[in-house]
């Protein structure tokens, strides 16, 4: 059976499962019965400053974007930072990492940008024994009204000072949570990497407004009648997450810097995508908050089989393989020339591929009077919508067309070397280097 | 268990009073919101949707389900009745796994369709249940139509008749309207007095006339109907019932089962209904299923369904014949009735076994009864009809007899078979091609 275990920056977990600090790590009993259940590690739940803690809303603190059967597509969340007394979780923290020293426990942490703040607070996060921080400078809703959390991560500048004072008064590896609400993620990744910090973690939640109660007229979740914008995660923000971990995983600036991935990983095929864009483990809210902590049993037994299937004896096997896949437009191939292809055997005659090609596409499927459709291959341009609106998994492929062969739709020769936008003819760029 | 639970002969209370409200409530309970929003996510919304070519009404499927998944269970509700008027009693009564389910392309896929019939109740009945009839009369046209027969394809003209704005005289021959879907449908399809409240709920449209207890006849003439309405509608369906036509069929206890269902459909106490603890059901059809389980489901010990042909060849759906089997009817197929037997009531019901060409093959059954339902066929009633060929009114595709000015729909006329759903298909297109001819646009 494959090997799990994971040293991130020096920190041993039995596997790359941890749990992302949010509502599911905020107290020992949670954090006790996540070990039990099996996750690697855990994000302890983010500490304020000593003194009168936060407090939170009395009302509802999600909302949800449903997909069929109300399985949780996205989640969004008001809630703030811990709104428990500093020592209480200092001392629960102690404890919990006495009783299972084998298991990853990293505390973070948010108090305002000023350098006391983080000397006074980072001695009692060491005196706890746990193996490292991670700096919340992500949290996009209430924290940042005050400054902290997303209104740090925005400010590359903010982001190097407060990490090099983290690296200044702690001992521990600092790990660096980026908010997903910039343009561009590279320059906090960089900034961070300039302070000292031993690797970034992403994505935190992403600003959004869930939805609008239609008869009170006020956002959800509604407080007495009025909405906030929330931090967004679950399975619809995985696609973000991935695309922000691949940009920090390829940009020279921040190449090679350690990533722990985050952002609607549900299932072990979710953590494996993040672990090759780079990732050297990931964390997980939204599919625990859904399914509860048993759902790691999954995540551990899918990821050790595929890497049993792939041969894959270690997470590091894999670790950062779809990184040099991870391109710019500019160099895919345009000489890559594919058709859709429909499996008349699997095919249950439903149409979807039809009514997506035939009202919002090329036109390329024909459906004949006994409901069979097939694939025009003059007008396919191989977009693949009728492969994703397909009920049936693989029963429309997309056939890459063989090198010499004629694309019908061309009338051109396929060739079989590689070329792309930079050199091609109708690019004004491309000709004028000529 | 009461004292006549094994008693021979025909009695009522032969079960539990509580067996009853048990046996006769609803076949396929009502579909709950969360169970309706989980079956309404299956649907795949499928392109030109071959649920919507099997249905005879053509209603809009995929459309009406997306409606109850969005939470608009009331535009759904409309989306159908705007197709079909009687949407409610066919989503309890048609043989949906033969039509709009067997197309589904899940059935194909997985082989569990989507619950279409019960999601069409689910949206059919939320609707109904606040009173709210969704169609509104166009201008008065002044015209005026005459339809025979308060069943699904009369109603079903009428209500589009009266929509389209024309005044409509309804003539049945019963005491209520709603014709088999009153008197003829299983106690257990149709629980609750649905059938009747549907009848109530259409008629909020306005414009119709119901004149019970009349049929066509010395005082209700053909002739007069064409002299004093603009159009008339013949959708009388089948009043007569065909026979065995062997001996002894006049001993007590041999009865027609349409008789029988009507009967138990109007018990305002099925418990007082009384039924043998012996009993065969003659035929293959729909009728013979519903009399059968609910003979069995009224406390007959043998209840027997005996068919002349192989199971193939039954009309009543293989849904039916399951679930005739699954009460405890046993089903005798190639037997073909010989002789009633008994001294002023029937005893014993003696049948040959034939082959596929009804061929005796010399071998006999000889079952108990102390009742016999037949259920082997109606037929068309009444003297002066238009033309008619193989015992129905010749229709064609618009409805339209041999004579100007009438149609008809339904089991009386030729085409369809036989199902609530194609009367109600025939009626609404009869009325469509009644309301060109009025107005003059043909």
């Amino acid at each position: 059976m494959a090997d799990l275990t994971t040293d991130f920056l020096g920190i041993k977990s039995p596997n790359p499962f941890w749990l992302a600090s949010a509502p599911p790590t905020d107290k020992e009993y949670n954090v006790r019965r996540a070990y039990e259940a099996g996750w690697g590690g855990v994000v302890w739940k983010t500490l304020g400053m000593e003194g009168p803690p936060v407090v939170n809303v009395n009302g509802p603190r999600y909302g949800v974007i449903h997909g069929a059967d109300r399985r949780v597509l996205g989640l969004n969340n008001i809630e703030l930072i811990t709104d428990r007394d500093l020592q209480t979780n200092l001392d629960e923290i102690t404890r919990v990492k006495a009783d299972y020293p084998d298991r990853a426990l990293i505390v973070s942490i948010m108090v305002p940008c000023e350098e006391q703040a983080w000397k006074d607070i980072l001695p009692l996060v060491e005196a706890t024994g746990a193996d490292g921080i991670e700096l919340n400078f992500g949290c996009p809703h209430g924290m940042s009204e005050r400054g902290m959390g997303a209104a740090v991560g925005q400010v590359p500048e903010y982001i190097e000072m407060v990490t090099r004072w983290c690296k200044q008064y702690y001992s521990k590896p600092v790990i660096v949570k980026l908010t997903p609400n910039i343009t561009d993620v590279r320059l906090p990744a960089a900034a961070a990497r300039r302070g000292g910090a031993d690797a970034v973690s992403l994505i935190n939640t992403i600003n959004s407004v869930i939805s609008v109660n239609l008869d009170t007229m006020s956002p959800e979740p509604s407080i007495d009648g009025k909405g906030s914008h929330g931090g967004y995660c679950g399975p619809a923000v995985k696609p973000i997450a991935l695309s922000m971990v691949s940009e920090i995983a390829r940009a020279p600036a921040t190449a090679g810097l350690p990533i722990s991935g985050i952002g609607g990983v549900t299932t072990w095929r979710d953590a494996a995508e993040f672990i090759t864009l780079g990732c050297g483990n990931v964390q997980v809210c939204t599919a625990a908050m859904t399914y509860g902590f048993k759902v790691v049993q999954e995540m551990i037994s899918g990821l050790s089989e595929w890497m049993d299937e792939k041969g894959h004896t270690s997470i590091q096997d894999f670790m950062g393989a779809a990184v040099p896949n991870t391109t710019d437009w500019q160099y895919l191939n345009l000489n890559y020339v594919a058709k859709a292809s429909i499996n008349q055997d699997d095919c249950i005659s439903c149409g979807r591929c039809f009514a997506a090609c035939e009202d919002t596409s090329h036109q390329a499927i024909a459906m004949s009077d006994d409901r069979t459709f097939s694939v025009i291959e003059e007008e396919c341009v191989a977009c693949n919508l009728c492969v994703e609106v397909c009920p049936i998994e693989d029963c429309i492929t997309m056939v890459p067309m063989d090198a010499g062969s004629t694309d019908p739709r061309t009338g051109k020769v396929v060739e079989k070397d590689y070329a792309n936008w930079t050199m091609h003819p109708n690019n004004p760029a491309a000709t004028a280097a000529e | 268990m009461p004292d006549t639970t094994f008693d021979p002969g025909i009695k009522a209370a032969r079960l539990e009073p509580q067996a009853y409200e048990e046996n006769f409530s609803d076949l396929h309970p009502a579909l709950g919101g969360h169970e309706a929003m989980v079956a309404a996510d299956r649907c795949y919304f499928c392109h030109d949707a071959p649920c919507i070519t099997a249905c005879p009404t053509d209603i809009d499927i995929p459309l009406f389900i997306r409606q109850i998944a969005t939470g608009t269970p009331d535009a759904a509700a409309k989306t159908i009745l705007s197709q079909n008027i009687m949407g409610g009693m066919c989503a309890r009564v048609c043989p949906t796994e033969q039509l709009c389910e067997q197309a589904c392309v899940r059935e194909l896929a997985e082989g569990k369709p989507v619950l279409i019939g019960q999601l069409q109740r689910y949206a059919t009945d939320h609707l109904q249940a606040q009173g709210i009839h969704p169609f509104v009369r166009a201008e008065a046209t002044g015209k005026r139509v005459a339809v025979v027969g308060a069943g699904p394809a009369g109603l079903s003209a009428a209500h589009r008749l009266a929509m389209l704005g024309h005044d409509v005289v309804v003539y049945d021959t019963r005491a209520k309207a709603g014709g088999l879907n009153e008197y003829g449908i299983a106690t257990y399809k149709t629980p609750d007095g649905f059938a009747q409240g549907e009848v109530d709920w259409l008629l909020k449209i306005g414009g119709i006339t119901i004149e019970t207890g009349r049929a066509l006849g010395p005082d209700l003439t053909l002739e007069t109907l064409k002299a004093e309405f603009d159009a008339v509608f013949l959708g009388m369906g089948l009043g007569g019932v065909n026979a065995l036509g062997v001996e002894g069929e006049d001993k007590d206890g041999v009865l027609d089962a349409v008789d029988f269902i009507a009967e138990l459909r109007q018990a305002s106490d099925v418990a007082q209904v009384p039924i043998g603890r012996d009993v065969v059901v003659i035929g293959g059809g729909m009728t013979a299923v519903d009399a059968a389980v609910q003979a069995k489901l009224l406390g007959a010990l043998n209840v027997t369904l005996v068919y002349r042909r192989g199971r193939d060849r039954m009309n009543a759906s293989p849904f039916e014949q399951d679930l005739a089997a699954s009460k405890g009817v046993r089903i005798v197929t190639h037997a073909s009735p010989k002789a009633v037997h008994g001294n002023g009531a029937v005893r014993e019901i003696e049948f040959d076994y034939v082959g596929e060409d009804m061929t005796p093959s010399g071998q006999t059954l000889r079952l108990p009864a102390d009742q016999v339902f037949k259920a082997i066929g109606q037929t068309l009633e009444g003297d002066g009809l238009p033309t008619i060929e193989r015992g129905k009114i010749v229709v064609d595709a618009n409805g339209r007899t041999s004579v100007q000015g009438i149609w008809a729909g339904g089991d009386c006329a030729s085409g369809g078979d036989d199902l609530t759903v194609t009367a109600v298909a025939e009626g609404r297109d009869a009325a469509m091609d009644i309301h060109l001819i009025l107005s003059g646009s043909v």
